[in-house]
C-alpha cells in the first residue's frame, strides 16, 4: 500500500510539472474564420517565435469573443463585427482598435439554385428571393460577425420563421457541412468557403456587393479596465499582425493551395 | 477501388500529421491519466468512508453521489470555466485554457463515479465479514486494506468506469481547455474540429485512435483484474 502510495506520488508529480510550466502568455479570442481556414496556424507560431509569448487562440463567434473582451477574459481580440466592435470601444473595454484585414461574404448555395438567385443584381435581391422561394437558410445564429452581417442584409420586414431558417448554433465550418447536406442557401465568408470548396456541394450564386464586404480589426482589451490583463502582450501581437512583414504574410496566404488570396491586407 | 484510396488517404494523412496525432494523443492521455489518478484517490477514499462510517445526512451524502455519477460534462464544464475565468473566484491562478482545468473538469467527472461504485461495492460485502474480521482485531487501515483485498476485482471495475467516463468526454474539455492546438486539444475535441471542417479522414483515424486507447488501457486494467482473480 505504502509502495503503490509512493508511486502515485511520484507519477503525479511527473504529470504535473509540465502542466504548471505557463510562462508568460496571452490569450487571443478571435472568430471561427481565422482558425477555421488555418491563417493563425501561419501567423502564431511567427509571433511566438518572434516575441516568446505563448498565444492561447480561442477560436468563437465573434459575438462569444467580444463578451470575452467585455470581461477581460482576453487580452487581445481579432474580429469582425463593425457595429459591436465600436460598441466595445465606445464602452472603454477596447483600445486601439486597427484595420488588419478583410475578405468578403458570399451566398451559397446548391449547384441547380432551386430558388433561381443567381440572375439577381445585389444580395438583398437574393436574401428577398430566399426569403420567398420555398428553400431552406441554414443561419450561423450564435451572433458571431457572419451572424451579425446576415441579419442586416435580410430585405426590412423579413420574417425568419423557422418554416425555412435554421439556426445552426455552430461555427462556419460546421455550417457549410449542414447547408451542404440539407440542399441549403447559407452565408459564408469567402476565406472559409474557398477552404471547404472540394467538401461542400455549394457554389457562389452571389458575390461582389458592398453589402457583403467583411472587414477584420485587431482590438485590445483595456487593461485600465481589468487589471489582469496583458498588455504589453496584447500590444505585441496588435503591433504584430499589423506589421508590413505580416501583412504581406497575409496577402500570400492560401494562394498557393486555393489558387487566389483568401484575406486583402488593410492595415495603414 | 473507393476503400483502397479511402486506406490510401488515411495512410497519407497519418504520414503528414503524425507529430499532430501523438502530440493529441501524449495530451490526452496526460489529462484523463492525471484526472482519473485523483479521482481514484478521492472516490475510494470518499467511498470507503461513507460506507464504513455512521453519520448524520449519509443518505443524503449517498444521494449526491449517485446523482454525480450522472452528471451532465457541460454543466460541469460551465461551472469549472465561470470559476476559473480571470473575472471567476479562482481567476487569479490563471488555469482556464490549460490543461489544468481540463484535469479539474474531468476530476469532478470522474470521481462521483468511481466513489458511487466503491460504496455499492464495500456496501456488498457482508455485514458478517466485517464483524468478523473486527473481532478479530481487523481496525482502520487493517480493515480498509483487507476490504480492498476482498473486493479489488469491482474496485478495478469502478476505476475503468471512471476512465471510460472521462477519456470519451468532450463538452467540458472543450470549454475549459478552449481546445488550443498543442496546447489542450485533445482527441475528442480535435475530433469535433476535423469533423467541422471537413477533414472527415482524419476525424476517422482520431476516432480509431481513440477507441484503440480507451481499449489498450481497459486492457491493462482487465488483465490485472483477472490476474488477480485467478490468485
Amino acid at each position: 500500500m505504502k509502495r503503490f502510495l509512493a508511486w502515485l506520488l511520484l507519477v503525479l508529480f511527473l504529470f504535473s510539472a509540465p502542466l504548471l510550466a505557463a510562462s508568460k502568455s496571452i490569450i487571443l479570442a478571435t472568430t471561427t474564420s481565422t482558425v477555421d481556414s488555418g491563417l493563425l496556424d501561419v501567423l502564431i507560431p511567427i509571433f511566438e517565435k518572434q516575441t516568446g509569448y505563448k498565444v492561447l487562440t480561442i477560436g468563437v463567434g465573434s459575438g462569444m469573443a467580444m463578451a470575452m473582451g467585455k470581461r477581460g477574459e482576453a487580452d487581445v481580440l481579432l474580429v469582425h463585427s463593425p457595429k459591436a466592435e465600436e460598441a466595445l470601444v465606445a464602452g472603454g473595454f477596447g483600445i486601439n482598435r486597427r484595420a488588419v484585414m478583410h475578405n468578403d461574404f458570399v451566398l451559397l448555395g446548391p449547384l441547380d439554385d432551386p430558388a433561381g438567385v443567381k440572375s439577381l443584381n445585389g444580395a438583398k435581391a437574393a436574401f428577398g428571393k430566399i426569403a420567398s422561394g420555398g428553400v431552406f437558410f441554414i443561419s450561423r445564429g450564435d451572433k458571431s460577425g457572419t451572424h451579425a452581417k446576415e441579419l442586416s442584409v435580410w430585405p426590412a420586414k423579413t420574417v425568419l420563421s423557422n418554416l425555412w431558417y435554421l439556426e445552426s448554433g455552430q461555427g462556419m465550418g460546421a455550417t457549410l457541412m449542414i447547408a451542404s447536406q440539407k440542399k441549403a442557401y447559407t452565408l459564408s465568408d469567402r476565406a472559409t468557403y474557398l477552404s471547404f470548396k472540394d467538401k461542400v456541394k455549394l457554389v457562389i450564386l452571389s458575390e461582389g456587393d458592398t453589402a457583403l464586404l467583411n472587414p477584420y480589426h485587431v482590438i485590445e482589451v483595456n487593461p485600465a479596465k481589468f487589471t489582469k490583463v496583458n498588455a504589453e502582450g496584447a500590444r505585441a501581437f496588435s503591433d504584430f499582425i499589423v506589421s508590413p512583414a505580416i501583412q504581406k504574410v497575409i496577402a500570400e496566404f492560401g494562394k498557393e493551395q486555393f489558387g487566389g488570396s483568401l484575406f486583402f491586407p488593410d492595415a495603414k | 477501388m473507393a476503400r483502397s484510396s479511402l486506406a490510401e488517404a488515411c495512410f497519407f494523412l497519418m504520414q503528414n500529421n503524425f507529430l499532430e496525432i501523438s502530440e493529441i494523443i501524449f495530451l490526452t492521455l496526460k489529462v484523463s491519466g492525471t484526472a482519473l489518478l485523483i479521482s481514484v484517490v478521492f472516490g475510494i477514499s470518499l467511498g470507503f468512508f461513507v460506507a464504513l462510517r455512521t453519520f448524520p445526512g449519509k443518505k443524503i451524502l449517498v444521494t449526491a453521489i449517485n446523482t454525480g455519477m450522472g452528471l451532465p460534462p457541460v454543466v460541469v464544464g460551465l461551472l469549472v470555466m465561470i470559476f476559473l475565468w480571470r473575472s471567476g473566484p479562482l481567476g487569479f491562478f490563471e488555469w482556464i485554457y490549460t490543461p489544468i482545468a481540463m484535469v479539474i473538469a474531468q476530476t469532478i467527472l470522474a470521481t462521483p463515479i468511481i466513489a458511487g461504485l466503491t460504496l455499492a461495492t464495500i456496501q456488498s460485502v457482508p455485514q458478517k465479514m466485517i464483524w468478523q474480521a473486527r473481532a478479530l482485531g481487523a481496525r482502520g487501515w487493517d480493515l480498509v486494506w483487507l476490504l480492498v483485498r476482498e473486493t479489488k476485482l469491482s474496485l478495478l471495475a469502478a476505476v475503468m468506469a471512471g476512465f471510460g467516463g472521462i477519456i470519451s468526454e468532450v463538452g467540458a474539455v472543450m470549454m475549459v481547455g478552449g481546445n488550443i492546438k498543442g496546447e489542450t486539444r485533445v482527441m475528442t475535441t480535435a475530433i469535433v474540429l476535423e469533423a467541422q471542417k471537413g477533414n472527415i479522414n482524419f476525424a476517422i483515424i482520431l476516432g480509431v485512435f481513440l477507441l484503440a486507447l480507451s481499449f489498450s488501457v481497459n486492457l491493462g486494467l482487465t488483465l490485472i483484474q483477472q490476474k488477480v482473480r485467478k490468485s
